[in-house]
């Protein structure tokens, strides 16, 4: 395996990451502020005889994905916010079906068409299904590009393994920015990574395979269903992802994800510097919730403080919340609307929160 | 020489074959299959010439024929 | 004797939910019979519509696809640019194909996807109860156009497919019927040479197939072939389109 070092961003370190993982399908459309990693696609999917579909919306792809996953591949699509409104529908029926599907959601400002300016607000919608029905899509949240990069061959292979869909959460800022990366050489035709038995491939050899999602029989749904419901205590139990910094001995613990935890880790960094007792949790999966750290915390500790902070108006607030279950307080601050908390605002609010 | 077999069990009584068969050789069954329906049945093998437009017809794949 | 008549292999030896006399049993009959014919049932993948085949895929004996409603031409194009070697074809409703489906519909052919496209098309929604589809008749009265269809408030019938005929990367465009034995086997003819299209990647095949809905006509089945015969192909002209 060959590696080299690249400038990139964020929405090409997206694509290139899919493309060394073996994606072999993508369907897109445009939309800001992720419009590089159709274009990143459009040039090299082609190149490595790979397909590359600009459909006719957001609702055409994620149908498409559906297709392509149904027929035993690594597919992929990607959008933003309302983009992926569009697509809810079809993660729906991709849950519903057990099939693996990669959906990037580069994420802006909401609600409607709001604008093109990085946001959070997308969390509920990802981590509480967003489409109808008993069903869960891991939701993985990158704050770096080289983490954009990587987890794309975490989020394919839990795709994969599971039959479930993947939402990697980004935003505009994650998406437009540049750093420097170390990127795997990929062969030009991947080998298949796991066996798909169940895939449409044609019934040579053997019975035919149906790609469903609909169970009329009396019975039949709600088995299923409680299949799906045992599915995810599995994951719910061993695909907790976090970084915890300074946990030991902080008396204040930020809660932050994605790109704000950049910020908020420039300021954790900074406080330390001074003696100050603050510590980062930075979940890295946001569905399944890294609640064990939360509890763990909760339920052996006393006179500590939670403070999350969200380019929302506090949704993930509510998984620290959950996790947490009282038995510590739990602070906020958060703005929307393409609005970023700036590191005064963090400063203060941590002020506020140690009195 | 031709004759037709119906699966009266499958028969739902759409009565498609009978405007279709050239000869009037199908009719209604009076007796009951267990739908609940009056399937249909061929009055008499010597009637049928093996043209299949009723087998052609039946949305339910009830008929088949020999020749 | 020799039996010159039975089920083919690609239908499976059970009965349908369909009503006595639905055009479904005869239009997936013809599938299955053309697959068999082609030797291709080892190849080919279904995807259903959301409508009163949706449940097709339990019918037929090969593998298939369900598509949400209107979908089935967006998961298609990606089952065969994915397995350019298998014959995918999508069968659908008015609804799915020309209504909730419209957008994925055109664009499918517009970029002149390898594919065949069966299209049944019987004037209303069955599964729903009988309500107005795209394709409905002017003066059809149906659960939404109680008083029947009126132009000025819900359009004309829906010609898709002479819409989809304009489209250069369109291939095939036939429009049969089920209105007696002998256009049955005209219809599996078209079949046949839509599948055939596909297998000679000569592009994007469609046939239209007027098919009787007596339930929601509120006919018996021989008056619904005699509706089609009389009526509908007056307004759907039946013949080769493209």
């Amino acid at each position: 395996m060959i590696s080299k070092k690249v400038l990139i961003t964020g929405n090409e370190a997206i694509a290139e990451g899919a493309i060394s993982a073996g994606c072999e399908f993508y369907a897109g459309y445009p939309i800001t502020p992720q419009n590089e990693l159709t274009a990143y696609m459009s040039k090299h999917m082609p190149q490595k005889k790979r397909i590359f579909i600009q459909a006719e919306s957001e609702l055409a792809a994620i149908n498409m994905v559906f297709g392509a996953s149904a027929a035993g591949v690594r597919a992929m699509t990607s959008s933003s916010s309302p983009g992926i409104s569009l697509k809810q529908e079809g993660i729906s029926y991709i849950a519903g079906a057990e099939l693996p599907a990669m959906i990037v959601n580069i994420m802006r400002g909401g609600p409607g068409l709001g604008n093109i300016m990085p946001s959070q607000a997308d969390y509920f919608q990802a981590t509480r299904g967003g489409g109808h029905g008993d069903y869960h899509c891991f939701v993985l949240a990158p704050a770096y590009v080289q983490e954009a990069y990587d987890l794309m061959f975490l989020g394919f292979d839990l795709a994969d393994k599971y039959r479930n869909p993947v939402i990697i959460l980004g935003d505009g800022i994650l998406g437009q920015m540049m750093e420097p990366i170390v990127v795997k050489q990929h062969a030009t035709r991947h080998t298949p990574h796991v066996k798909k038995p169940w895939a449409l491939t044609g019934c040579l050899g053997r019975e035919p395979n149906i790609a469903k999602s609909f169970y009329m029989r009396e019975g039949d749904l709600e088995r299923f269903n409680l299949k799906l419901q045992k599915k995810y205590q599995v994951i719910k139990a061993k695909e907790q992802r976090y970084e915890g910094l300074f946990l030991d001995d902080a008396r204040v613990i930020i809660v932050a994800y994605g790109t704000m935890s950049r910020i908020a880790k420039s300021v954790v960094i900074n406080l330390r510097t001074k003696g100050e007792r603050i510590g980062l949790i930075r979940p890295i999966g946001l569905w399944p919730f890294p609640r064990d750290i939360f509890r763990h915390i909760a339920r052996n500790s006393r006179r500590r403080k939670f403070l999350v902070i969200e380019m929302s108006y506090g949704q993930m607030l509510e998984d620290v919340q959950l996790s947490v279950e009282g038995k510590l307080p739990v602070e906020f601050l958060g703005r929307s609307g393409g609005g970023v908390p700036t590191e005064k605002e963090i400063i203060k609010a941590i002020k506020s929160a140690k009195s | 020489m031709a004759k037709i077999k119906i699966d009266r069990e499958k028969c739902k009584g759409c009565l498609l074959c009978i405007s279709s068969c050239q000869k009037g050789s199908i009719t209604v069954d009076q007796h009951l299959n267990k739908r609940g329906v009056k399937p249909v049945k061929l009055k008499d093998n010597a009637l049928c010439l093996g043209c299949m437009m009723c087998a052609i017809i039946c949305p339910d794949c009830c008929i088949e024929v020999y020749k | 004797m020799k039996k010159i008549f039975s089920r083919p292999k690609s239908l499976r030896e059970v009965s349908t939910h369909y009503c006595p006399g639905c055009g479904h049993g005869i239009a997936h009959r013809l599938i299955a019979e053309v697959v068999d014919e082609l030797g291709i049932r080892e190849r080919v993948i279904g995807v259903a519509p959301v409508g009163c085949a949706v449940i097709a895929y339990d019918y037929w004996n090969f593998d298939c696809s369900e598509a949400a409603h209107g979908r089935a031409l967006a998961v298609a194009t990606a089952i065969k640019r994915v397995r350019p070697e298998n014959i995918v074809f999508t069968y659908q409703g008015d609804g799915d194909l020309a209504a909730i489906g419209t957008g994925e519909t055109i664009h499918a052919a517009n970029r002149g996807e390898n594919l065949t496209v069966i299209f049944i098309n019987n004037a209303i929604y069955g599964m729903t109860g009988g309500q107005m589809a795209p394709t409905t008749l002017l003066g059809q009265k149906t659960a939404t156009t109680l008083e029947g269809r009126q132009a000025n408030l819900q359009g004309y019938p829906l010609k898709i497919s002479e819409m989809l005929a304009l489209l250069p990367a369109v291939k095939y465009v036939e429009r049969v019927c089920l209105s007696s034995a002998q256009e049955i086997m005209k219809t599996k003819k078209a079949i046949r040479q839509a599948f055939l299209n596909q297998m000679q990647n000569k592009g994007f095949s469609l046939v239209e197939i007027l098919s009787p809905c007596p339930t929601y006509w509120g006919i018996s089945p021989t008056q619904s072939l005699n509706w089609i015969r009389d009526v509908m192909s007056k307004e759907f002209p039946i013949g080769r389109l493209k």
